[in-house]
């Protein structure tokens, strides 16, 4: 019988046991459904994000101190100095609180009370959330403070007015988080979080008026301000739409800066260097789910575009081009402009070659360069700069010429067109 | 059966083949992919003697890393450069720098230039002895006594076109080469060096016969060391 008591006894204390077990369990969960993040979790999220929306990008002059500001940005308004975005308590943000910080951030106005000039892109920033905002600044603060004074921006008259600037933003500038949209997947919601808030994707892919606002929601392709390239449409199949592409291609080039049949170039490059390598798997991918929704497909219904029969001129300037080819580019990108999967991209086919302007190609003739060295293709393979080896006229007859063989459609390149695509921001 | 199994295999390999871009012409190495930067910096017999660009084969690791960092971080300025490396990492700039170090020296045949014997004294001067009133330290005092650099970081002298010489005079004497590195000790140097001096000797460099010898170990003067410290240092490769 003491036995059985005991058994009893026993079985009473393993129930209280398990109950309260089972309480500490549900409570342990409960806490994991509202996580208390703490501050190095947050700093570390913080991290993250300004990697997602590149905040490094323009607050670091080349060369220079991260986050510490000082790089010129050319506009047509005129020339804006990155402010220095370190915990400085006199040079940079050092005074700031997280209230401050999400005035900047999501409303686009200075802790002094002035508005902010669009160049720091506000408004694509106040679609980012409070929490996200927080982190971003709790990681801000957690740098090393950096002394640097970096000089005023030089505003060309009548910019310079604040007056101008609220009627700017009176017509111009959309205030408010990002609202997800609840017929479309978390995954969907997320990518567009990414490429329209912090991202800013907009900034260069998104036609501007001549006041610098943007002309519509669409990411429908523009020259990028201050630079001499073009940032493609992200819609357009015959741009740099992804809509029929795979979310892994997507993906793959997004991450890496390289894939079978693409590879980016100029400001794209340098976007995945410091960016989009860093951000995980899952960010990715909803990133390329989001674009590729936003890509339209070709329309397959038209009859395919066939080249008119060309005028005996022209055959004979792009017979002057396709001698230049084959001295100087057919060993890496091959007879018939197939390139090397992965390593030299393929020029048939290829939507930058053909696509207008034709910046971006004559800019690869003239200067060359190397895709991004990241993680995933650490050690690319480049393409040399013609710039003093083949004169404007060679350059535009080659241009001409691959924009024109093996099945591409491209209008023809001039001379000037060689030249006016010469300049950069440095 | 086994004409089938042959047939079978072919049409496999084949299939194999197809599908396998031509990747594999494309060799796995270092020479293809510093290609970008041969088409200038090639081999001395395919340039023209007064060409502009450098040699770069056999100059110390150390230097040819401190300068494809300088000219991607702004410190170095020259456009084609820049935005060559925009994008590059510091390891890959570091493996490419050991690439053209280890590469054998290939030295066009030196001309000898028509100078002044006053003009070739005050060369001479400057490259083994230096003026102390003008706080002018030897070129050999650092470039080592054979002019062909010290490792790890110092470049040498000889076989480079005079183009490229007196184009690096200029920058350093307009502030135009070294932008951000402070003090900087060529710099200092080539602001001490009267126009007639570096104008002998931006000719009289590129006349001067190279032995072949890679560049030597010897120690700097304490003094010069410490002067030429932000040329000396070379910077692990971390980013």
């Amino acid at each position: 019988m003491k036995n059985s008591d005991g058994a009893r006894f026993a079985s009473k204390w393993q129930i209280i046991a398990c109950v309260v077990g089972g309480l500490l369990f549900l409570v342990h969960m409960a806490s994991a459904q509202t996580p208390t993040e703490s501050d190095a979790e947050q700093v570390r999220r913080g991290e993250y994000l300004a990697r997602a929306g590149n905040c490094m990008g323009c607050h670091t002059a080349r060369g220079g101190e991260p986050y510490a500001g000082g790089r010129k940005l050319n506009t047509p308004f005129g020339e804006f100095i990155t402010s220095n975005i370190t915990p400085d308590n006199e040079t940079g943000i050092g005074r700031w609180n997280s209230e401050d910080f999400w005035q900047a951030l999501h409303h686009g106005k200075s802790k002094d009370g002035r508005y902010l000039y669009p160049a720091f892109p506000y408004t694509e920033y106040t679609k980012v959330t409070r929490p996200d905002a927080d982190a971003i600044f709790a990681y801000l603060r957690s740098l090393p403070p950096v002394v640097q004074t970096n000089p005023p921006h030089k505003i060309n008259s009548p910019y310079d007015n604040q007056t101008l600037l609220f009627l700017w933003r009176k017509w111009y500038f959309k205030e408010g988080v990002y609202q997800p949209d609840k017929s479309k997947s978390d995954e969907w919601n997320r990518g567009n979080y990414l490429v329209q808030g912090l991202g800013h994707c907009n900034a260069c892919h998104m036609p501007r008026n001549v006041w610098g606002a943007s002309q519509d929601d669409k990411l429908s392709g523009s020259k990028i301000v201050g630079t001499y390239w073009y940032a493609p449409s992200l819609i357009s199949p015959l741009e740099a739409g992804v809509g029929e592409w795979s979310i892994e291609d997507i993906v793959e080039l997004l991450s890496t800066g390289i894939n079978g049949h693409a590879v980016t170039s100029g400001p794209m490059a340098t976007i995945v260097r410091q960016s989009l390598q860093y951000l995980s798997v899952e960010d990715m991918r909803s990133i390329a789910v989001y674009l590729q929704s936003l890509g339209e497909k070709q329309d397959r219904t038209q009859a395919p575009r066939k080249a008119r029969k060309m005028p005996e001129q022209v055959r004979q300037y792009l017979a002057l081009g396709e001698a230049v080819y084959e001295k100087h580019c057919q060993d890496c990108h091959g007879k018939s402009g197939e390139g090397v999967q992965g390593i030299y991209p393929p020029l048939a086919g290829n939507r930058n070659v053909t696509m207008n302007p034709p910046l971006n190609t004559i800019r690869s003739v003239l200067y060359g360069g190397y895709p991004p060295a990241t993680v995933g293709n650490p050690r690319p393979y480049g393409m040399p700069p013609y710039q003093h080896f083949i004169r404007d006229i060679e350059i535009a007859q080659v241009v001409s010429y691959i924009r024109n063989a093996w099945g591409n459609i491209g209008s023809l390149v001039s001379s000037e067109d060689v030249d006016n695509s010469r300049g950069n921001e440095f | 059966m086994k004409f089938f199994a042959f047939i079978l295999l072919a049409m496999v390999t084949g299939l194999a083949s197809a599908v396998e871009p031509t990747s594999s012409e494309i060799p796995d190495t270092l020479e293809e992919r510093v290609k970008p930067c041969i088409i200038c910096h090639r081999d001395a017999d395919l340039i023209d003697r007064d060409a502009y660009f450098p040699r770069i084969a056999g100059k110390p690791a150390g230097y040819l890393y401190n300068q494809l960092r300088n000219f991607r971080d702004g410190r170095r300025f020259y456009q084609p450069m820049a935005i060559l490396l925009e994008n590059m990492s510091d390891e890959y700039m570091q493996e490419i720098a050991v690439y053209f170090a280890s590469l054998p020296y290939a030295y066009p045949e030196p001309v000898v230039p028509a100078l002044s014997s006053a003009e070739k004294e005050s060369v001479e001067t400057l490259l083994y002895s230096g003026d102390p009133e003008r706080d002018l330290p030897a070129c050999s005092a650092c470039h080592g006594e054979a002019l062909l650099g010290i490792q790890p970081a110092i470049p040498g002298l000889l076989g480079l076109p005079h183009a490229y010489l007196a184009a690096q005079f200029g920058g350093w004497r307009n502030g135009g080469i070294m932008r951000g590195q402070i003090p900087d000790c060529m710099s200092e140097v080539a602001k001490k060096m009267t126009q007639e001096e570096v104008n002998a000797l931006a000719l009289w460099l590129p006349g001067l016969p190279v032995s072949g010898q890679p560049a030597g170990a010897e120690a700097l003067a304490p003094e010069l060391a410490q002067r030429c410290r932000t040329i000396l240092s070379v910077k692990e490769a971390s980013r």
